[in-house]
């Protein structure tokens, strides 16, 4: 493996570009880790509905308080703020809301993600056990999929493969892939690099990513805004 | 009329509970919506070769996941202790650990050691598995977890065009619910995202109990206000000050 040509972004810029994707207004379910952090990331103005699978809908805000009512709690145990027009229910509704198809985009953290768009994310296989959760309904069902996740693992290796090794959350499901260097669009004829981190070139991207990518017609410099 | 199904304590409602029993705990996996006094009532009734049906398990006792955190708030409850007591040989879950190892939690420490088996199961098809169990529903075609190891021996079939999976309905014989309020038939109301897996599990287990913090006379509950029919209820306990912890 080659260094890299300039540093990557953090953890925290990947959950801001993945912000700049959610529509205003929109059903959005963030899973746990980088995900989550978007919920303080977003634009100026864009207000969305959040859900959560343990049975809350319209929250748009965290309190960041560790001591909040244990009976008003989303899915990652934080403390969202009561906000007007949100509401409760309980778990056969939330996934009915789910696998209906009501959720307008999730985003998810990724082990691997393959060239046609299959998700790894809830196992590894060394560990021989981990947990789904409510992230093959999310996975397979919500209108968008973006993964939020780092490019390579610690050691540099890929986790855009051709095929992935680790046991699958759900085939063929995501449509957008952002890391701390690229902005990858998922089609049906393969992988699209949009973005890219500065001092990148796609030929940096393509050098620490499985599949080959196609550089897309309005390929431009990582958006931050 | 209806009978008063209010028992007095915790430790006689979980009395008749046998070795080999399927208890379901509801809630989501934290404090809210979790029954832990039910919980621990079970612990020290010591039956074992128990299977435990539930969605989050066993994470906060080693992440606080859920639990509040301060001087005067309980150590967190999960559905590890009965692992940690070996009074549990299987779970059936769909987060059974944290993405942490250290420490490690009580049923992954069982799983390695091969004293438990560990059933992952998406949760939206649990909670429709146990939906179904409740209401005459034997099985039924899901989406989710067609292409992954969750299809493996399953039927899969396709309806305009898409593919699913047969999962079938999942019964239990006890249910452990937590609520605010109960009326004396049994009728349930709950508060904020503690509902979870309660609603449905009310129904599908052949002893439904309920552990509330109050308990009031038919027409307490306002009818609009019912989360679950009295006629899923078996018993109901409320928590009293001086109760064991938490």
């Amino acid at each position: 493996m080659t260094t890299d040509p300039a540093p990557r972004l953090s953890r925290t810029d990947i959950a801001r570009r993945a912000a700049l994707d959610l529509p205003d207004g929109g059903i959005v379910n963030l899973g746990i880790g980088i995900p989550a952090l978007c919920s303080n990331l977003l634009p100026e103005g864009v207000e969305l509905r959040y859900h959560a699978e343990n049975g809350i809908l319209g929250f748009s805000e965290m309190d960041t308080k560790l001591d909040g009512d244990p009976n008003i709690m989303d899915a990652g145990g934080n403390f969202p703020k009561l906000v007007p027009g949100m509401a409760f229910f309980d778990s056969v509704e939330s996934f009915g809301l789910i696998r209906g198809g009501h959720i307008d985009v999730t985003v998810l953290g990724g082990l691997q993600v393959s060239g046609k768009g299959d998700l790894a994310n809830w196992m590894i296989p060394k560990r021989g056990i981990g947990s789904i959760g409510g992230g093959m309904d999310l996975a397979t069902n919500a209108k968008r999929v973006i993964v939020a996740m780092e490019h390579t693992t610690r050691d540099n290796k890929p986790k855009i493969v051709n095929q992935c090794s680790f046991p699958l959350t759900a085939p063929n499901c995501v449509d957008d892939i952002i890391t701390d260097i690229a902005v990858i669009k998922v089609k049906t004829q393969g992988l699209f690099l949009m973005e890219a981190a500065q001092g990148w070139s796609p030929e940096d991207v393509q050098a620490i990513t499985e599949p080959e990518l196609n550089v897309s017609d309005n390929f431009k410099p990582f958006q931050t805004a | 009329m209806p009978d008063n199904k209010t028992i007095d304590n915790f430790k006689d409602a979980v009395a008749d509970i046998p070795n080999g029993a399927s208890i379901m705990i509801g809630g989501f996996g934290g404090a809210g919506g979790q029954p832990t006094r039910l919980m621990l009532a079970l612990r020290d009734l010591g039956v074992n070769d128990l299977t435990i049906i539930g969605n989050v398990a066993g994470i906060s006792a080693t992440t606080h996941y859920g639990w509040r955190e301060g001087p005067d708030d309980p150590k967190p409850v999960d559905q590890g202790m009965f692992f940690a007591s070996n009074q549990a040989s299987k779970i059936i879950c769909s987060f059974p650990v944290p993405g942490t190892t250290n420490p490690l939690s009580e049923i992954e420490k069982a799983w390695r050691d091969g004293k438990a088996e560990v059933e992952i199961v998406p949760q939206g098809t649990l909670i429709e598995q146990i939906r179904a169990a409740g209401a005459g529903i034997p099985a039924f075609y899901t989406p989710t977890g067609v292409g992954t190891s969750v299809a493996e021996g399953k039927e899969i079939r396709e309806f305009q065009g898409r593919t699913y999976l047969l999962e079938q309905a999942l019964p239990g014989d006890y249910a452990f619910i937590r609520a605010q309020k109960a009326d004396t038939h049994g009728n349930l109301q709950y508060v904020g995202t503690s509902r979870a897996f309660g609603p449905a599990m009310a129904t599908a287990a052949k002893i439904t109990i309920a552990e509330v913090d109050e308990i009031v006379e038919p027409g307490g509950i306002d009818a609009e206000r019912v989360g679950t029919l009295g006629a899923y209820v078996d018993r109901i306990v409320q928590r009293k000050a001086g109760d064991p912890y938490p």
